[in-house]
């Protein structure tokens, strides 16, 4: 501790720092040489660094701004050159995909790849949240690989659902109808609607009671029927689903049937023409296309 | 010996030692922080933000409440995966209203920074309450209380006092008339003058249309749920700025 400390361990031969704990002497060793030579490259490094890259704040006669740095790199400028670059990457395929029509693609294998597996990355992402990986499906959402479409099932049909969706606020080519809520609204009374519902159930070949049916009929034929058509097979033009098969898009169980005639079922699918290219959107058309239906 | 030795003295007196640490640190501070109080290229000029209306606070306050931020960021990076499955990447714009922000920094589930209009009220109601029944591989615990769960918004003008003083643009009539601004907007037939009242307060504030949504969010007009204003917050994350007036190339907004 002492300045004047120059004792040399015996055992050693190195210098001690004078400290002494229960009789052990602490050796004063040097740092060693490589982690030394390290340490100071870093030093050096970081002014360079420094010169090279955006850094120092607010000097004057920078606008307010930091120093841009030598190299002038931004991590934003850089991600606009990587985006570019990639869609230029993509864009012959994609220029031939946007060009072609449907059965010029299902001839060109290359082109159908390419549509594949573009489609089937973006429907991952976007869309398989409610329509379920594969598009089978989930309630309340309609499952996209059978051959039952409320809209459209042809390639332009679905590609137009993409871009405008499906009862989208703000958007004027949006698919639109709206059913009444004939129980919350009071349109029809709760007995009006189990008659209607057992005349419903009998569309699809299930027991029903056949007096409470009869009566559902009559009620069908006035309050029903101008959407869902006379025989109940739906009508596209408004998204008005099939009644006669057996696929029920908010379940198809009597208690399912009465709480949509009771409280209806305006389901919204959102416009995506705003958050995907036009390449996309038509990969995932036709993506959708292929998943099992498409006409 | 010498200047060298000097350390010794600090080593050896706690106090001085801790005074000298504190002002070391404080350097760095100061060089690191201070510079972003009076840097003009801090926060992006863009057009189209506004201070959260009463109902998306309020799910704003319920998505901090439910940590939504251990799982979930809000910060979409500048990198070319990102920007091409999100979307644009994150301005510190978008933040300048938040207190506190909600970047977070780990994703067991997706960002959420652009989740606003991606999906359909229905769907993020579905998914909220029983996150497999939409979702099958997801590990998102369920919030199905949060439909029972009745927003309490007596102090809501309150929230809005508070977050006033610490810098977001809330003006008088704002804040008084927050609690009638809560109800017009979770019910689309409410007082047709309330709403009209509130979007217009709003859109003036964010200098663009369409930037307030009006909707019964839950699925049950009859009360304002902690679900109608979670899913009003998550249905508005993201889409205020309007990118058409966002220049990237701009010296003042490169970083």
């Amino acid at each position: 501790m002492s300045d004047k400390h120059t004792e040399i361990d015996a055992h050693s031969g190195v210098e001690t720092t004078g400290h002494t704990w229960d009789g052990i002497k602490e050796l004063n060793n040097p740092l060693p040489r490589w982690w030394l030579i390290v340490w100071y490259i870093s030093i050096a490094w970081a002014f360079i660094y420094m010169v090279l890259m955006p850094a120092i704040p607010a000097l004057p006669g920078f606008g307010g701004t930091n120093t841009p740095g030598v190299l002038g790199l931004s991590d934003r400028t850089l991600v606009a050159e990587k985006v570019v670059a990639m869609n230029a990457e993509r864009s012959v395929a994609s220029q031939r995909l946007m060009a072609a029509s449907l059965t010029e693609i299902q001839n060109d294998l290359n082109l159908q790849q390419f549509a594949m597996a573009m489609g089937e990355s973006a429907f991952g992402d976007n869309c398989a949240t409610c329509h379920g990986a594969g598009g089978r499906g989930a309630k309340g959402y309609p499952m996209l690989a059978d051959d039952i479409w409320l809209w459209s099932g042809t390639l332009d049909g679905i590609e137009q659902t993409l871009r405008h969706g499906i009862r989208h606020e703000g958007d004027d080519a949006t698919r639109f109808s709206a059913m009444p809520a004939f129980g919350r609204d009071k349109l029809l009374t709760s007995s009006e609607i189990d008659d209607l519902v057992q005349h419903v159930l009998s569309f699809s070949d299930r027991d029903t009671d056949a007096s409470a049916a009869a009566q559902g009929s009559t009620i069908f034929a006035v309050q029903c029927a101008s959407c869902h058509g006379v025989n109940a097979k739906g009508d596209r033009n408004i998204g008005a689903p099939d009644l006669t098969d057996a696929e029920w898009i908010f379940g198809g169980e009597p208690a399912d049937i009465t709480a949509s005639i009771s409280n209806a079922r305006n389901a919204h699918m959102p416009a995506w023409q705003d958050r995907l290219d036009d390449p996309t959107i038509k990969a995932l058309a036709l993506y959708v296309h292929s998943l099992g239906g498409g006409e | 010996m010498g200047l060298f030795q000097k350390h010794q003295a600090l080593e050896r007196h706690s106090l001085l030692l801790t005074v000298g640490i504190l002002l070391v640190v404080a350097v760095g501070g100061i060089v690191e922080i201070a510079p972003l109080f009076y840097l003009e290229n801090t926060i992006e000029k863009v057009k189209g933000m506004r201070p959260y209306t009463p109902l998306e606070l309020t799910g704003r306050n319920i998505y901090i409440r439910e940590g939504c931020y251990t799982c979930h960021s809000q910060m979409v990076r500048p990198l070319r995966d990102e920007v091409e499955r999100y979307g644009h990447y994150s301005l510190a714009a978008e933040s300048m209203y938040d207190h506190p922000f909600q970047w977070g920094s780990k994703r067991t589930g997706p960002d959420l920074a652009r989740l606003g209009g991606k999906y359909s009220d229905e769907w993020h109601v579905d998914h909220l309450r029983d996150p497999r029944s939409v979702v099958p591989e997801s590990v998102m615990p369920p919030y199905a209380f949060l439909s029972d769960n009745i927003v309490h918004f007596e102090d809501i003008g309150d929230h809005l006092k508070t977050l006033r003083f610490e810098g977001v643009p809330y003006s008088d009539e704002m804040i008084e008339n927050a609690k009638a601004d809560l109800v017009a907007q979770a019910d689309p037939n409410a007082d047709y003058d309330d709403q009209d009242a509130l979007v217009a307060r709003y859109e003036a504030a964010a200098g663009r249309k369409g930037t307030v949504i009006v909707g019964d969010y839950d699925g049950d007009p009859s009360r304002v749920t902690e679900m109608d204003a979670l899913v009003a917050y998550l249905q508005m994350t993201g889409t205020l700025v309007d990118f058409s007036t966002y220049e990237a190339d701009d010296l003042s907004n490169r970083r």
